[in-house]
């Protein structure tokens, strides 16, 4: 007889496997598992509106037709996989191929197996209208901030020209923000391929900026496979070269309005150069780590900033929070309680959205103030509990022979609660110091880059992880180990003999 | 010779239970009184109601012409005259563990009286020597012995120059020298005119130096 029990492990085993077989295309073969990222939306991939359990898109329709292309009765099956992991769930063998606007890029050429490039974009710039008389290059954005999204071409181009233009490059984890703040006046440009930009303005109603028609630099997608994967890549060369002359490609492109004279343009090079038309971006350049060490440099110390500033938000509105707990009438009391409460409860994730686009529509703060006010007040809700505790901890008997000596409420709090509470708050604070420096890194995705977002993009362009990663995590050591230190010397001589 | 200290059928309640009933007790300048009993009689919430740590249900303590009335303690600020003239030594001392023996006592100094820091350190200096403690004034409360911590105890409830003393068990962690040592010190005290109640269990320390005693 079969028990409840023996069902319940044959269903999870049941559900393990099925979700197994989906992670590794191994145990599945007659499928062609291929990643892309939905979010990245139309007409890249996006969720079918129709039904939201399947994709579509000119990547989803590219995909099936290089199954198709590659016999055996395949098809295509979607793996979602966020955008700037692509390279690295490939070699991990999570699926066989990405396509979802993956840039042809040296590094990429160097790291993976990549197809021929099947679209050409432009890389182009997005104004105000009425900038539109004014800013016609990268060099009319001196001083300005121009958006895109991070480990790209765009960034790669946009950082480069911090250098020689001094313009201010802003990264975002999306493409639509960047449009939006654009029309909000947060950023003064906006550098990306020209499906995006369009597909923005479209979103607009065609209003709000101007994509300008001199492109910045033209780039290519391509698909992109694990390195050991030649063999297939050939392969699925052959397929695409098949589907750019039986006009296949340029249905799918069409039928998703992307189609244009430099496509066909795109078709006739590859169709006509031997060995697949990117004889010239196959020879790799190896990205020198020196070249890195400024902007890495440059994001640890927005790190430092941003970490400091916010503790002394946090230990500031910390104490007010906690005193406010012990001290205040019953009403504050509440309230307080309730504000930690509620900042401990919801992710820093979403009070970051929420105090930088949330309440853009009542007061527009600047990035980095936004992301110190985000950790600062969050920190503020768990400094808040640390020194309530410690604050409680001190010995009744304390307080009450400073209360026979005639101090006041406020002078024992100062002169004695306070001084004795900040020893047993000390090494729970320095706990929370080193989780904020490393918290930071999350201020990212409100278009600060710090340390770890500037590795993301540093990784990306080399196509590796093993070198940035090591670096930032001494960085980031750099940084908290003397915080430890200091913690552990300050205790030692707070330490009553 | 007016009272310096009376205390008028006082009641202290614990939930249901009376931990003191109808305590009446009086200590002059210059006099000292012991309250006895064995533990948990009440000796201890005495002290703690006329050093305004703690309500009493009836009854009336008046130090130095200053009333406190059945009720809620009053808030800090309404006691600040009761503060100048009583100072108590908790049995466990209290000393502020994060302050050294001199900072003990300069800090009511500084911060209630308003004393410059050199003012301050002198009296406490003064005071600290007079208690036969002086050369520990840089020690930190842990680094004292119980007999030590005890005298700069006494000498941070000195500080302020309160007429009465409150003292809470003085005798308990004491050795026999050091007993006799404390006995001269009361005397010394009772001398400058100041009225002292201890609390205590100790019948031969009560007999050797209290004036009257008053047992619960």
């Amino acid at each position: 007889m079969i028990g409840p029990c023996t069902l319940a492990v044959t269903g999870l085993t049941l559900c393990l496997s099925t979700s197994l077989a989906a992670q590794n295309p191994r145990r599945a073969s007659r499928d062609l598992v291929w990643g892309g990222d939905a979010e990245g939306g139309a007409p890249f991939v996006e969720a079918d509106p129709a039904d939201p359990s399947k994709v579509r898109g000119f990547d989803v329709e590219g995909a099936e037709r290089i199954a198709r292309g590659l016999g055996s009765g395949r098809s295509a099956r979607f793996l979602q996989v966020q955008w700037s992991n692509i390279d690295q769930s490939v070699e991990r063998g999570d699926f066989v191929i990405g396509l979802s606007g993956v840039e042809e890029t040296p590094a990429r050429r160097a790291r993976h197996a990549v197809t021929l490039p099947y679209f050409e974009f432009r890389e182009v710039l997005a104004v105000r209208p009425e900038d539109a008389a004014r800013i016609h290059s990268l060099a009319d954005l001196r001083g300005r901030r121009v958006a895109t999204l991070g480990a790209t071409i765009a960034y790669e181009l946009l950082s480069n020209a911090r250098d020689s233009t001094g313009l201010l490059p802003i990264s975002y984890d999306d493409d639509v923000h960047p449009y939006g703040d654009l029309v909000t006046g947060r950023v003064d440009a906006v550098l990306l391929d020209h499906i995006i930009a369009q597909r923005a303005l479209r979103r607009r109603g065609g209003s709000g900026f101007v994509i300008l028609d001199q492109p910045v630099a033209v780039g290519h997608y391509v698909g992109v496979l694990a390195h050991a994967n030649t063999a297939l890549r050939d392969s699925v060369d052959a397929v695409l070269r098949e589907a750019m002359r039986d006009g296949s490609l340029e249905q799918i492109f069409r039928r998703w309005n992307v189609w244009d004279p430099t496509q066909g343009a795109l078709f006739d090079r590859v169709l006509h150069t031997a060995d697949g038309a990117a004889g010239a971006a196959r020879q790799a350049r190896t990205v020198q780590a020196v070249a890195y060490l400024p902007s890495l440099a440059r994001a640890a110390a927005v790190t430092l900033l941003v970490s400091v500033l916010s503790l002394a938000l946090a230990v500031f509105v910390g104490l007010a929070l906690a005193s406010g707990r012990l001290y205040a009438p019953a009403w504050l009391r509440i309230l307080t309680t309730v504000y930690i409460e509620v900042i401990r409860g919801t992710p820093l994730l979403l009070q970051l959205f929420v105090i930088y686009y949330g309440l853009s529509g009542v007061v527009r703060l600047p990035a980095f103030l936004a992301a110190v006010l985000a950790l600062g007040l969050n920190y503020a809700a768990y400094e808040a509990e640390i020194y309530r505790g410690a604050l409680e901890a001190v010995p009744r008997i304390q307080l009450e022979a400073a209360r026979t000596l005639g101090l006041s409420e406020m002078q024992i709090l100062r002169l004695v609660r306070g001084p004795q509470a900040l020893r047993y708050a000390l090494a729970p604070m320095t706990n929370d110091f080193v989780a904020l420096l490393k918290d930071s890194a999350l201020v990212s995705v409100i278009t600060v880059v710090e340390l770890t977002k500037q590795t993301a993009i540093y990784a990306t362009n080399v196509g590796s992880w093993v070198v940035p990663g090591a670096l930032c995590a001494l960085v980031y050591l750099a940084m908290s180990l003397p915080l430890s230190r200091l913690a552990r010397r300050l205790e030692r001589r707070w330490r009553v003999p | 010779m007016s009272a310096l200290l009376v205390i008028d059928r006082l009641r202290v309640r614990y939930d249901t239970r009376d931990v003191l009933r109808a305590l009446t007790l009086q200590v002059a300048r210059g006099e000292l009184v012991a309250l006895m009993g064995p533990s948990g009689v009440g000796k201890t919430t005495a002290l703690r109601a006329v050093a305004a740590l703690q309500a009493f249900d009836e009854g009336q303590i008046v130090v130095d012409g200053f009333a406190l009335a059945p009720g809620a303690v009053p808030p800090e600020s309404r006691l600040v005259p009761l503060r100048r003239r009583v100072g108590l030594v908790f049995q466990a001392h209290a000393l502020f563990e994060h302050l050294t023996a001199l900072d003990n006592i300069t800090l009511p100094l500084r911060h209630v009286l308003g004393k410059s820091r050199l003012e301050a350190e002198t009296i406490a200096t003064t005071l600290l020597s007079e208690l036969d403690v002086g050369t520990r004034a840089g020690a930190w409360p842990r680094q004292l012995s119980g007999g030590e911590a005890q005298r700069v105890a006494i000498a941070r409830a000195l500080a302020p120059d309160p007429a009465l003393l409150l003292m809470d068990e003085p005798t308990a962690a004491l050795d026999p020298a050091r007993r006799s040592a404390l006995g001269t010190t009361l005397r010394g005290l009772r001398a400058q005119g100041r009225g002292l109640l201890v609390a205590t269990h100790d019948a031969e320390f009560a007999r050797a130096h209290a004036d009257r005693v008053v047992t619960l």
